[in-house]
């Protein structure tokens, strides 16, 4: 078997198996998104129209929270050392591990997006505009992770750390998935073009994050 | 094949861990580097894989692959297992075999240190030593010339340790190199020493 | 090593105990939903809402099952924590499961209840809200007994969770409450009249019976699962260790 792949395939064994990885981001996007009409309130007009914006929010942070195991665990067991010292370069390493944790954690928040969506009274075209455009923008947000989970482990730190790091670079990930999201609900405004753009991202940021999470792992781990 | 260090250095934390190291091994010959806690035998073991980076001087390592780094031909055991607990000891062997590049069989390399029956139990339920053998395993799994081994009869009974001496007089008689950094003697009886310290 | 404690006394006396009822409850379940729900499907439609009131009949033996089961995860956790009873971990581990089923089911009867007259899946009420928080609570008891390695590490620490949330329930129930009159004007929804019928009210008791029935035998029957569940891992432990033993 492939190096890769035994790669992918161990990571995603794990998430299954723990009970934990795979739908723990799921469950706290649940949580997230139920707390939000507690503070917003309860009227359906208003959590229709800033649904698709909860939703993308709700995402962001947990998909970025669950990356903080990443790295940190495989560094405590001495694993980091090992899958350094491959023949696979290390920024193929990382980003099979990346797509792993995409299809565990991201995927399933994708799934129950809509789910969400009836919770928050969106409106069916939303919600599928929605559930597309997360599933375009999620790998962006995992390969962005990616960066400060390398960061946050070579420096030692903790989740929170990661997400002061890499929530400011999501910021056009976030503002192009909920414009396409609002597309389907506002009149006048286009899908395509921030859909587009939303790809861009996601692609660019699947050879830019294995590249700088692999010399931040390199560099940080002496 | 020779391993060969030229005054080599070791900086970390801004501190000199050691400097001036030279020493050399051919195939077929192993080092056994000691010295008290804290003398840098980790971090000599940890700079020749790769992993730690060379602060002065030269490490050579002739007549492997010629543009390989000295990492990927070499086995890093240390002091941790790298054993996944909810993956069982058959998949995580199976894992770095196919990792690592592949190699013998699983269930041969798990029969070579004893293991073959605790091969579906998953690897929280290993003992420390156990989880040590599985380590072991993997070095007979996959070949690569040079063995890194960080004090590897810790947590050894006396039958894993005289079968992990087994393991080493094979790998050193088909041509292997062994650097292994140890308290006392590990099972080599024509090792050469190398002694970390203060002059 | 590790070699758990494997108290075999009390839970053969239960597992045998299970295995004699089970077979009673179970036909007292079918003959209880049987004649309920003959009963139900024959029973007056509301002049209001027609015949969805009847989902009525699976909603209200849901919401009563779901708290039933937190306030059994409760009596188990107190089992664990103070008296250490040794089936007490069992007890609290098959409850949860069943209990967030059944009010899982509640918020979706609820929903589709609610569809026909607020013209959408669901709205922020004080009853559906309370419920809601009612299944995260039940998914974090859920999230400790799954992500625990070792069976007992995970009933203390779901034990624990258990009786915080069951002081937090009140509270919580009584903010959402107060939340929700807030916004009061925008969403205002009856369950069923102020008054009900005794011909709605015998085939809803006959129902929650039944239901109630289900959920007992569901439960028994989960509880003698972790059992043999449990026995099975140290007798898998104890057969891996003589024989790592016998070849080191």
């Amino acid at each position: 078997m492939s190096a890769i792949v035994a790669l992918m395939l161990r990571d995603m064994r794990i998430a299954v198996r723990v009970g934990g990885g795979a739908l723990m981001g799921a469950l706290f996007f649940l949580v997230l998104v139920v707390m939000m009409p507690f503070a917003i309130g309860p009227d359906l007009k208003l959590l229709a129209r800033i649904g698709p914006a909860i939703l993308w929010l709700g995402a962001l942070l947990a998909s970025l929270l669950a990356l903080d195991r990443l790295f940190a665990s495989d560094y405590e067991d001495g694993s980091l050392d090992l899958l350094m010292t491959g023949t696979v370069p290390l920024e193929l390493t990382v980003a099979a591990k990346a797509v792993a944790h995409w299809l565990t954690t991201c995927l399933p928040l994708v799934i129950i997006a809509p789910l969400l969506g009836l919770l928050l009274n969106i409106e069916m075209r939303a919600m599928g505009a929605v559930a597309l455009t997360l599933l375009a923008g999620t790998p962006a947000l995992t390969f962005l992770g990616l960066i400060g989970a390398a960061l946050s482990v070579a420096l030692r730190r903790g989740g929170l750390l990661l997400a002061v790091l890499i929530l400011p670079l999501t910021v056009p990930v976030l503002i192009f998935g909920v414009s396409a999201s609002n597309a389907a609900i506002v009149e006048g405004a286009a899908f395509g073009p921030p859909f587009t753009i939303l790809c861009a991202l996601s692609l660019a940021a699947v050879v830019l994050g294995p590249v700088a999470a692999a010399a931040a792992l390199r560099h940080g781990l002496e | 094949m020779r391993l060969q260090a030229e005054n080599l250095a070791c900086n970390r934390g801004g501190r000199d861990v050691f400097a001036g190291l030279n020493f050399a091994i051919e195939a077929g010959e192993a080092l056994l580097v000691t010295g008290r806690n804290g003398a840098g035998k980790s971090s000599l073991l940890r700079l020749i894989a790769g992993l730690v980076r060379v602060s002065a001087g030269k490490l050579t390592f002739s007549g492997g692959a010629a543009d390989a780094p000295i990492g990927e031909q070499a086995h890093y055991l240390g002091h941790q297992d790298a054993l996944k607990p909810s993956l069982s000891a058959a998949e995580n062997l199976r894992f770095w075999i196919d990792f690592l590049g592949g190699g013998k069989a699983a269930s041969a390399s798990l029969d070579a240190v004893g293991l073959a029956p605790l091969a579906g139990l998953p690897a929280a339920y290993l003992s420390a030593g156990q989880r040590r053998r599985l380590s072991i395993a993997r070095l007979f799994a996959v070949a690569r010339p040079l063995w890194l081994l960080d004090e590897p009869t810790s947590a050894l009974d006396a039958a894993a340790q005289s079968r992990l001496a087994e393991l080493m007089r094979a790998h050193l008689a088909g041509g292997g190199l062994i650097v292994a950094a140890a308290h006392g003697p590990i099972g080599l009886e024509r090792a050469r020493e190398l002694k970390l310290g203060p002059p | 090593m590790k070699m758990p404690v494997i108290d075999l006394a009390k839970p053969t006396k239960f597992l045998a105990l299970v295995n004699r009822v089970l077979p009673w409850l179970i036909a007292g379940t079918v003959i209880f939903f049987a004649v309920g729900l003959y009963r139900a499907l024959n029973a007056p439609d509301d002049y209001q809402q027609g015949a969805t009131v009847k989902i009525m009949y699976l909603h209200v033996p849901a919401a009563w099952l779901g708290m039933a089961g937190w306030g059994l995860m409760c009596v188990a956790a107190l089992g664990t924590l103070v008296w250490r009873h040794p089936l007490a971990d069992v007890a609290g581990k098959a409850a949860a499961p069943i209990g967030a089923a059944f009010t899982f089911v509640c918020l979706v009867t609820g929903s589709l209840w609610g569809r026909p007259t607020w013209g959408t899946y669901w709205v922020w009420d004080a009853r559906l809200t309370s419920e809601l928080v009612l299944l995260l609570l039940y998914f974090g008891v859920l999230a400790l007994y799954w992500t625990a390695e070792e069976p007992g590490r995970g009933a203390r620490a779901a034990a624990i969770l258990a009786l915080v949330g069951a002081v937090n329930l009140p509270i919580i129930k009584f903010s959402v409450d107060w939340w929700n009159t807030l916004h009061q004007g925008e969403s205002i929804f009856r369950v069923a009249g102020s008054t009900i019928d005794p011909s709605i009210l015998a085939p809803l008791i006959v129902m929650t019976i039944a239901f109630t029935l289900l959920f007992i035998t569901l439960y028994l029957a989960a509880m003698r699962n972790e059992i043999l569940r449990r026995r099975v891992r140290a007798m898998r432990l104890m057969q891996a260790q003589t024989l790592a033993e016998a070849t080191s």
